[in-house]
């Protein structure tokens, strides 16, 4: 792989110096080429050379990394470092950001994302996604999980419907929390119970990958807990990439891990090797809490 | 203790002394709004609320028909010819057996309202079995005599009396009012009735309805224009240079005097399409070009504080931008708009000027019946009584800026209704 990653664009005067840091420092810029396996046989998803810019300032470098079928992919790394973007490529979320522009090739199942053949609004529906905070529309939980459906005419009658939305609501395992109160206002659940329904609304339309931004950082260990199996227990059926600041929730939850820096992607690796054993200097400082 | 401790301390009384000052300051202002709105409609309602009344004569008319000049079975076109004026002039002189010069009768006459006769005409075209009987009717007073009994002033003593009728006119009032022929009733010709040069006849019918209709065309025009723009310029327009053009002169356009708009709409609708003068589909067009900033302002407030995580997971899931728009965000900013749209709905209600130039100050006497009706509308109603000469008008201006603020607050009240079936927490 050819990739010349340019460095010139990236401002490191805020790096202070410090022996640690300017080995890390240096490491960066020598960094060319991801290390580790960031492809896999039989990608669900595919990115290859990858830039992504804001007007000027560019985001991502050349990033190149599948998400295989039944998989979990942590992307870990420091504030800004791309990873939140990256992930709103895979569905096109930046599309409405005017001043983005992303180059390179981007498919799901060999169709290019960018590409004519390939809606957005389609590829919405085939790639969900879950935010950081939760944000359940304020309609009542029923309507909240039926909304996909609906709009993409997934049911003819509302029997179908009503199984559509039990068994997302169950396979969210929300459903006996809720099953006597799906009138009520989705907004008056408490938070954890959001974002498992906001996970539910995301699989009614029953899409082939779920994209998630950093879905527990608004929750309580215990709700994290409930979304971390339910994310392990949806793997069986869908592909996921997961943005995550915490560590331990990479290691819990994903296959592969992702450790992304300032806009590249520097290491991916299976999940242990990259927690027990990272090849690169800056995963290892990172893993370790020397920065980030 | 230490040196913040001294320090924080020492500055305690002032701070709180500050918003103990800043207190007092929202307070005075409150208190002082509150009075002046107090004021206000204190002088409204005292001046205006005798409007709401008027004063009758009980006069036992014999329907003569030599005197009405018509037949036993009289066609139409003989009871429009007939002569009701002079019947009850006739009655009233039987009333009045010793007045004879032409001078008093004259003033006699003039006790009794014009718009008897057609009252007498009503009657009779109703029932015309009643010619040749005598019937006892309660009929309009002139409004000077109304007024002298709505004052409830000392009949037997003219000179404590400020009024433009003469002794004698006094002495038949207190002979009426002492054989319990006088009454005082509530008005109903005020709301049944267009303008008339005569206090007693005039009515805000006209002007209601004028201002219904306009108003109805401003919000038929501007609602669906301003948020369909509003909803452009915030969900779907590109952020460019042309855009921003649009903004800034949308904001301009707020700050037009309403003059100019109605001068756009005397030349352009009027003078170029042709549109019916002084009617309400002009005004309500012109209303709308001055109302639409406002609604654009306040609408593309309103969706901009819709919070964009809803839209975010509207797309995620899916949704066409216009889906996200229609199913979730325009839900959720409905009672912004709708606040903007009644304060832009209220400011045209109460606008006079552009009405001015394209004829709505007009002296209607017909009830408009449609929008293509020459019409009025009653702030310019409000302008036309105030400029009167008669003193009833005095308390019919301040009857009508009542109707006008009743009027208001009625739309105020379906405002607030709407927005609390529209809203929602989120």
């Amino acid at each position: 792989m050819n990739t010349a990653i340019a460095n010139d664009t990236i401002d490191t005067s805020l790096i202070q110096r410090d022996p640690v840091k300017d080995s890390a420092q240096e490491a960066f810029h020598k960094l060319t080429e991801t290390v580790g396996t960031p492809t896999v046989e039989n990608a669900k998803m595919r990115s290859r050379d990858v830039n992504v810019f804001y007007g000027e300032k560019q985001a991502i470098f050349d990033v190149n990394l599948d998400i295989g079928n039944n998989e979990v992919v942590a992307m870990i790394g420091p504030s800004g470092c791309g990873k939140s973007t990256f992930l709103r490529c895979l569905n096109r979320m930046n599309d409405t950001i005017p001043s983005c522009k992303v180059t390179g090739n981007l498919s799901l199942d060999g169709e290019d994302l960018y590409g004519a053949d390939l809606d957005p609004v389609l590829l919405r529906a085939r790639v969900g996604m879950v935010f950081q905070k939760p944000n359940p529309f304020a309609k009542s939980i029923y309507d909240n999980v039926a909304y996909g459906p609906r709009i993409h005419g997934l049911s003819s009658n509302r029997a179908e419907l009503d199984d559509i939305v039990v068994d997302s609501l169950r396979k969210a395992g929300l459903y006996d929390e809720v099953k006597d109160r799906l009138d009520a206002p989705g907004t008056s659940l408490s938070g954890g119970q959001q974002q498992r329904l906001c996970i539910a609304r995301s699989i009614a339309v029953n899409p082939e990958v779920i994209l998630m931004d950093e879905p527990c950082s608004a929750l309580d260990p215990i709700a994290t807990a409930r979304i971390e199996e339910l994310i392990d227990e949806l793997r069986q059926n869908y592909a996921i990439a997961i943005v995550t600041h915490s560590m331990q929730q990479a290691a819990r939850v994903s296959q592969r891990t992702a450790y992304f820096h300032l806009g590249k992607l520097v290491e991916v690796n299976a999940t242990n090797d990259v927690f027990t054993n990272p090849q690169h200097e800056l995963t290892e400082n990172y893993i370790t809490g020397r920065f980030g | 203790m230490s040196d913040t401790t001294t320090k924080v301390r020492a500055s305690l009384k002032k701070r709180y002394a500050a918003e103990k000052r800043f207190r007092f300051y929202g307070i005075t202002a409150i208190a002082a709004s509150i009075g002046f709105l107090f004021i206000l409609l204190f002088s409204i309602v005292s001046k205006g609320y005798p409007a709401f009344q008027s004063t009758f004569v009980k006069l036992d008319v014999q329907l003569d028909s030599a005197t009405l000049g018509i037949s036993e079975t009289p066609t139409s076109a003989e009871m429009r010819a007939a002569n009701f004026g002079g019947l009850i002039k006739q009655t009233m002189r039987e009333r009045f057996p010793e007045v004879s010069s032409r001078g008093d009768k004259k003033a006699l006459y003039q006790l009794i309202s014009t718009g008897a006769e057609y009252q007498l005409y009503d009657e009779v075209a109703a029932d015309p079995s009643l010619i040749d009987t005598t019937i006892s009717l309660w009929l309009p007073t002139d409004d000077e005599l109304s007024a002298l009994i709505k004052s409830d002033a000392d009949l037997s003593n003219p000179d404590s009396i400020v009024t433009r009728m003469s002794d004698k006119q006094i002495a038949w009032a207190k002979s009426l009012k002492d054989s319990g022929q006088l009454e005082v009733r509530f008005n109903r010709t005020f709301f049944t009735n267009g303008d008339s040069r005569e206090p007693e006849l005039a009515g805000i019918r006209a002007a209601l309805m004028g201002s219904a209709f306009t108003l109805l065309i401003t919000f038929a025009l501007s609602f669906p224009i301003a948020v369909a723009a509003a909803i452009y310029l915030e969900e779907f327009a590109p952020q460019n240079r042309w855009t921003d053009v649009v903004e800034v002169n949308i904001n301009n356009l707020a700050a037009v005097p309403s003059i100019v708009f109605g001068l756009l709409g005397l030349a352009v609708f009027i003078n170029f399409f042709h549109l019916p003068r002084s009617a309400p589909v002009v005004g309500g067009i012109v209303l709308s070009l001055m109302t639409l900033p406002t609604i654009i302002i306040s609408s593309r407030a309103a969706l901009k504080a819709v919070p964009p995580s809803i839209r975010e997971a509207a797309r995620g899931l899916g949704a066409s931008p216009l889906q996200v728009v229609t199913h979730h965000v325009l839900p959720l900013a409905m009672p912004g708009i709708l606040t903007g749209t009644i304060i832009g709905l209220a400011q045209a209600l109460g606008e006079t000027a552009p009405l001015l130039m394209i004829g709505m100050v007009a002296f209607i006497v017909d009830i408009p019946a449609s929008v293509t009706d020459a019409a009025t509308v009653l702030p310019v109603q409000v302008f036309l009584w105030a400029d009167s000469p008669e003193r009833a008008f005095v308390e019919k201006t301040s009857a009508a800026i009542m109707v006008l603020l009743v009027f208001l607050v009625v739309m105020n009240a379906l405002a607030v209704f709407l927005r609390k079936k529209f809203e929602r927490r989120w």
